[in-house]
Formats: structure tokens, C-alpha cells, sequence
């Protein structure tokens, strides 16, 4: 039997990352897409579900900046808050993101704005998540909100659409 | 959370049960057909077959001897539906950003119409 004084490091590779893709072209150029994305007072006219209100409590859109929101509906209350890893201008932001009903659970969340040409931007989101479960419970978050307000309120709305 | 969904998702968050569950995609295997490609014994297998069962993942024939493990489908028609669902949510978030763009590149266009107006 051997001894050691230190424990090794011990090392594993999850072959099934736990990610969501997102992929959504827009007409509009680069610069507006981005905008949208830093300018608080554009991202609460479009990034909280429509029927929830959205109050920006805490936004530094820079480079090791940070943000906080909650998102209301009546006395509901729906807090998240992150950490702005990098924004570089037209090109890229990354941020970390929390909910804070779920404080152990951090997600990185990697945009980038790809010019198209011609006034139109594709852009393309990640999300790494730190494990399958928390990945599902993300994807499933939407399913919840349906139970919430009745499939069918919902269907309807998206049939408008 | 519901408990089924809990359940469920402490299931797959293991990387030999969602091994497990791609293999049963295919078709029917026993616990030890299931057993053979692991460093697992065969109880060990057995138990995550229970985590699965219990999570409504799987279902075992009682009838037959070899008592075959079953995926259940549905559960993963759920899922599908999940992801759909998000990818709508994601869609009506994109769509007012849409309705956002258009109103920060209106200015420039309204000033092109009123100057051909002119």
C-alpha cells in the first residue's frame, strides 16, 4: 500500500456538454441588434416575457460590469442578476446569469453579432450550463410559465404572432 | 417543480442512465445486455434502472422471463416539447426585438419619405 501526502487531482470530461444553441437573424444592422442588447432601455421593451414588467435595478454594459433585474406580474417577484465577462462593441458580450430563486446554478451566456451585409445580423447565443440537469430545468422553465398561463392562452398568443 | 419533473431530471443528469436511455432508443434489452459495455456489475446497472423506472423513464415487462427494459416514448415526447416550447419563448423574445429595431431605424426613413414629399 502506498502513501501519499497530497490526494491526486482527479479529472473527468463530460462528453454531453450541457448547452443551449440559439440561432436568429434579424433586419436590422449589426450596431442596432447590438445596441439592443446593451442600451437598458431597449432590453426591457423586448427580453422579459410580455407579461411580466421588467425593472433594470443594476446595468454596466462593459467589459467586468454587472447587471440586476426582477421581472414583476402583480406581487410576484422574479429576480436575476450577472456579471458582464466581456463586451466588445458589434462583436460579442458574454455574461454570467443567475436566477436567484436557484443561487447555486450559474450559466455563461455567449452572444455574437455576425454581419450579414446588406442591413441584416445574424445572431448566435450559448448557453453552457454546469450540469444536464440544470440545462433541463432552463429548457423546462418555459414549459412551467405554459402550465401557468394555460396551454392554450399561450397557443393562442403564438398563433397571432 | 412537480416531483415527476424533479425526478426526471435527477434521471438523465447521470451520464450512464442517459447512456443507457440512448441504447434503449433503439430497442428492448435486458439488464444484462444493458450491463455489458460498463465496468459496472449488474447490480449496479439494476440500480440505475430503478432511478430510471421511478422517474417513468422505463417500464419492465412482467411477464416475460428475461423481463425486458421498455424507454416510454412519451416521456420523451415531453421533452421535445420542452424544447419547443423554449424555442417558441425564445421566438416571441426575438420578435419584440424585431418590433425594437424597427422603431430605432424608423427615424432615417421617415426623413427619406417627408424629403421625397418635399
Amino acid at each position: 500500500m502506498t502513501t501519499t501526502t497530497h490526494p491526486e487531482t482527479k479529472i473527468s470530461a463530460d462528453p454531453a456538454v450541457p448547452t443551449i444553441h440559439i440561432t436568429r437573424e434579424f433586419n436590422a444592422p449589426v450596431d442596432a441588434v447590438y445596441r439592443a442588447h446593451v442600451d437598458p432601455d431597449l432590453v426591457v421593451k423586448w427580453q422579459g416575457p410580455r407579461y411580466l414588467t421588467m425593472r433594470v435595478e443594476r446595468w454596466d454594459a462593459s467589459t467586468g460590469g454587472a447587471y440586476r433585474y426582477v421581472h414583476t406580474h402583480g406581487d410576484e417577484a422574479y429576480r436575476f442578476y450577472g456579471s458582464f465577462h466581456e463586451v466588445r462593441p458589434n462583436e460579442r458580450i458574454v455574461q454570467t446569469f443567475t436566477y436567484e430563486g436557484f443561487p447555486d446554478s450559474v450559466s455563461l451566456e455567449t452572444m455574437t453579432f455576425e454581419d450579414l451585409g446588406d442591413g441584416r445580423t445574424r445572431l448566435h447565443a450559448t448557453s453552457a450550463f454546469q450540469t444536464t440537469e440544470a440545462r433541463d430545468m432552463m429548457l423546462a422553465s418555459g414549459m412551467e410559465t405554459g402550465v401557468v398561463e394555460g396551454y392554450e392562452q399561450l397557443d393562442e398568443l403564438l398563433a397571432e404572432s | 417543480m412537480d416531483d415527476q419533473l424533479s425526478r426526471v431530471f435527477s434521471a438523465l443528469a447521470d451520464p450512464i442512465r442517459r447512456d443507457m436511455v440512448a441504447r434503449l432508443a433503439v430497442g428492448d434489452a435486458t439488464v444484462n445486455e444493458l450491463a455489458e459495455p460498463y465496468s459496472v456489475t449488474v447490480q449496479a446497472v439494476s440500480k440505475h434502472l430503478k432511478v430510471l423506472e421511478d422517474a417513468g423513464l422505463v417500464s419492465r415487462s412482467k411477464q416475460a422471463q428475461r423481463r425486458p427494459v421498455h424507454l416510454e416514448a412519451e416521456v420523451f415526447d415531453l421533452m421535445t416539447k420542452w424544447i419547443e416550447r423554449y424555442r417558441q419563448e425564445a421566438e416571441q423574445r426575438y420578435q419584440r426585438l424585431d418590433a425594437v429595431l424597427a422603431e430605432m431605424t424608423e427615424q432615417p426613413e421617415q426623413t427619406r419619405v417627408e424629403g421625397e414629399a418635399s
